[in-house]
């Protein structure tokens, strides 16, 4: 953590193609950051972080404790604002930095908490019913009543989260593994352009895991764009998508998974030798 | 944790009507009970009953509102008497001015207590209140206007669990000292009172003692179906799931300040309606019913009751009013707030969700489908407002 100062503020060989950063144009890119600095006590949790993310595209975060991933999706979600930095979103026609988490959730960026976080003393449905895209006024909610395409759409998610036998029972009651499922399914009700999905498979089962994948490539597969953060490598090559590794609040290696692993600086700051 | 129906249920489950019927029963039977039978019979009611029971429901409507915000959005107010009194003394301005040139000076505008601090005219905020539908719209506007004022500031800031609670308790304490002073116009220590009649007729007199008896089950019984009707619609999912993890619902795209709100005033209005049914029936109103202290009992009546159930709030509050009639009316009556702490520290101990809640339980273990009962009804055991679901994140990571 004392590292922080000695820390170069933005990556340096540009001639490196590993670890060069993908700065696309602001207009093209879904969600695009630019030199976002977050400083909680001194400590600088973001570094001037710069990334855009493609529409449709899915990417995987790793990089060690304390490298910044939480604090990046607080950043994009509105629960924290950056001290420096541009977060635009859609082709750059919305400044994040601006909003708030529900303006930003209404914009379309779901975002799955590290520890699952459902509503517990909800049924699974009326989870789902309560996720799904559409009114959320307060006033116009006492009157709402669930339409056929709504109840259509729930069925639509059970199929693709597969809890469809699980429907009528509390959120709280579902083990760990379900429940991150159905977290998953609540974004997807949301219906939201980007994904920010953080640790979805700790705590899961191999065989958990491996559908756990399967389940965000069907929805990245389905035009949502898709950020994953994760440690766990095995579930990062299921995947097969583009890696970025961060570390001490900026991008330490972007590239495909064999890339960043044989990345000098990857192996000694987070996979080890 | 039991599976829920999967058949849509619905508004009033088994529960809740057997609820309506046993208010709406008494609404029929007591007023029958004081009229048809003889002063002698075993079977009398009399009429100083009624009105004790008249303001037990008046209570029951109180905690119901208390159940709504706490039970069910997780707002523990202890400033909820607030309300209540609010609608109380709107209701006692109305029975002031019936009061008219019958007053001890003869005034035929100015209360009494005016003539007596030798004002010469009636203060701005008193006209009007000689009208009943004036009177009866203030009894919900005012807590109402209140209740959107202060949760607007407070739910937009985010003052949540025990912080929002203590200024709770300062907004009834604030009032409760203003309310004390002569010069802000509302009879000062003394309140109101002195009341002679209501819309016309003798508020001593049996006939409008069982009417507003009457009246009061039906307030009660209608509070009972609006409170029901809003935690089953979608609003009522949304205010439940706020309860459980706020957070989540903000990141789901929801404006949770904005539920609080209008849970707050829904809440709020019908406090004084509860409020207005007990002035009436006990004949006076003063600040003493902004008193902390009050507040704090209502929270253990719904405690007792069982929070998140509506009914449990409405018996908690009918039992616990019943005990301290009892109790401090013998020579118990020097220990009361003993028992009554006691009893709010037993119940926290050994029955957390408190009678109905635990009575749902049991039904629940019986039979593993309960043909009403949605499992959202029931709060969390613990009785502290769940104010964060989401632990804070760590600076990073």
């Amino acid at each position: 953590m004392s590292a922080a100062d000695t820390l170069e503020p933005d990556v340096p060989e540009t001639n490196d193609p590993v670890l060069a950063i993908a700065k696309k144009d602001l207009t093209e890119a879904l969600l695009y950051l630019d030199g976002v600095t977050v400083t909680f006590d001194g400590f600088r949790a973001l570094n001037a972080l710069s990334f855009t993310v493609d529409p449709g595209e899915m990417r995987a975060i790793i990089g060690p404790n304390g490298a910044g991933k939480t604090t990046m999706m607080d950043v994009i979600t509105g629960k924290t604002r950056p001290d420096k930095g541009d977060v635009f979103f859609a082709g750059g026609t919305t400044d994040l930095t601006k909003l708030d988490e529900t303006q930003i959730a209404t914009l379309g960026i779901g975002r799955k908490f590290q520890k699952p976080t459902v509503f517990e003393m909800h049924t699974v449905i009326d989870n789902l019913r309560l996720a799904l895209k559409g009114q959320r006024g307060a006033l116009a909610n006492i009157f709402k009543r669930e339409t056929a395409a709504e109840r259509e759409k729930i069925d639509e998610i059970f199929q693709t989260i597969k809890l469809n036998e699980h429907r009528d029972r509390l959120g709280g009651a579902l083990s760990h593994g379900q429940k991150q499922w159905l977290e998953i399914g609540m974004l997807l009700a949301q219906d939201p352009k980007l994904l920010l999905v953080d640790e979805p498979v700790a705590g899961m089962t191999d065989a958990e895991t491996a559908q756990t994948a399967e389940l965000l490539r069907e929805i990245n597969a389905n035009g949502h764009s898709v950020v994953v953060v994760e440690h766990d490598m095995t579930f990062v090559r299921d995947l097969g998508v583009r890696v970025m590794c961060l570390h001490e609040g900026s991008v330490l290696a972007e590239g495909t998974l064999d890339q960043v692993s044989a990345n000098e600086r990857v192996i000694e700051v987070y996979l080890g030798r | 944790m039991s599976t829920a129906t999967t058949t849509p249920p619905a508004l009033l489950g088994k529960s809740g009507l057997v609820f309506l019927a046993v208010v709406l029963g008494a609404a029929v039977l007591v007023p029958l009970l004081n009229l048809l039978t003889a002063p002698d019979s075993a079977l009398h009611v009399p009429t100083y009953v009624v009105s004790l029971l008249g303001k037990y429901l008046t209570y029951a409507l109180l905690a119901l509102s208390v159940d709504l915000i706490w039970g069910y959005v997780g707002i523990l107010s202890l400033g909820q008497g607030a309300f209540f009194a609010l609608g109380g003394y709107a209701m006692g301005m109305y029975l002031m001015r019936q009061i008219g040139p019958r007053g001890v000076y003869g005034d035929p505008v100015l209360p009494d207590f005016m003539v007596f601090l030798n004002w010469k005219e009636l203060p701005w905020f008193w006209y009007g209140f000689d009208m009943f539908p004036f009177a009866a719209l203030m009894v919900v506007l005012a807590p109402g206007i209140l209740a959107l004022v202060f949760g607007w500031f407070a739910f937009r800031s985010r003052v949540t669990g025990v912080y929002l609670s203590i200024i709770t308790q300062a907004m009834t304490f604030a009032l409760l000292l203003a309310f004390f002073r002569n010069d802000m116009g509302f009879g000062g220590n003394n309140g109101l009172t002195d009341f002679k009649d209501i819309l016309g007729f003798n508020i001593q007199a049996d006939g409008t003692r069982l009417t507003l008896f009457v009246l009061s089950a039906v307030a009660l019984a209608l509070g009972y179906v609006l409170c029901r009707f809003l935690v089953r619609s979608h609003f009522g999912k949304v205010l439940i799931a706020i309860r459980d993890a706020e957070t989540r619902v903000r990141f789901t795209g929801y404006r949770a300040e904005n539920y609080k709100v209008v849970a707050f005033v829904v809440s709020a209005m019908l406090a004084g309606v509860a409020g207005a049914l007990y002035v009436p029936q006990v004949g006076i109103i003063n600040p003493s019913e902004f008193s902390p202290a009050n507040s704090i009992e209502i929270i253990v009546w719904v405690a007792v009751g069982g929070r998140g159930t509506l009914i449990g709030a409405a018996l908690g509050a009918v039992l616990v009013n019943y005990a301290k009639t009892y109790f401090t009316s013998g020579m118990l009556a020097p220990y009361w707030l003993f028992m009554l702490g006691g009893l709010f520290v037993a119940v926290t101990l050994f029955l957390p969700k408190g009678i109905v809640g635990t009575f749902y339980d049991w039904r629940s273990r019986r039979s593993p489908a309960p043909a009403d009962l949605e499992p959202a009804d029931l709060a969390p055991a613990d009785l502290a407002p769940p104010d964060k679901a989401l632990p804070e994140p760590k600076p990073a990571e």
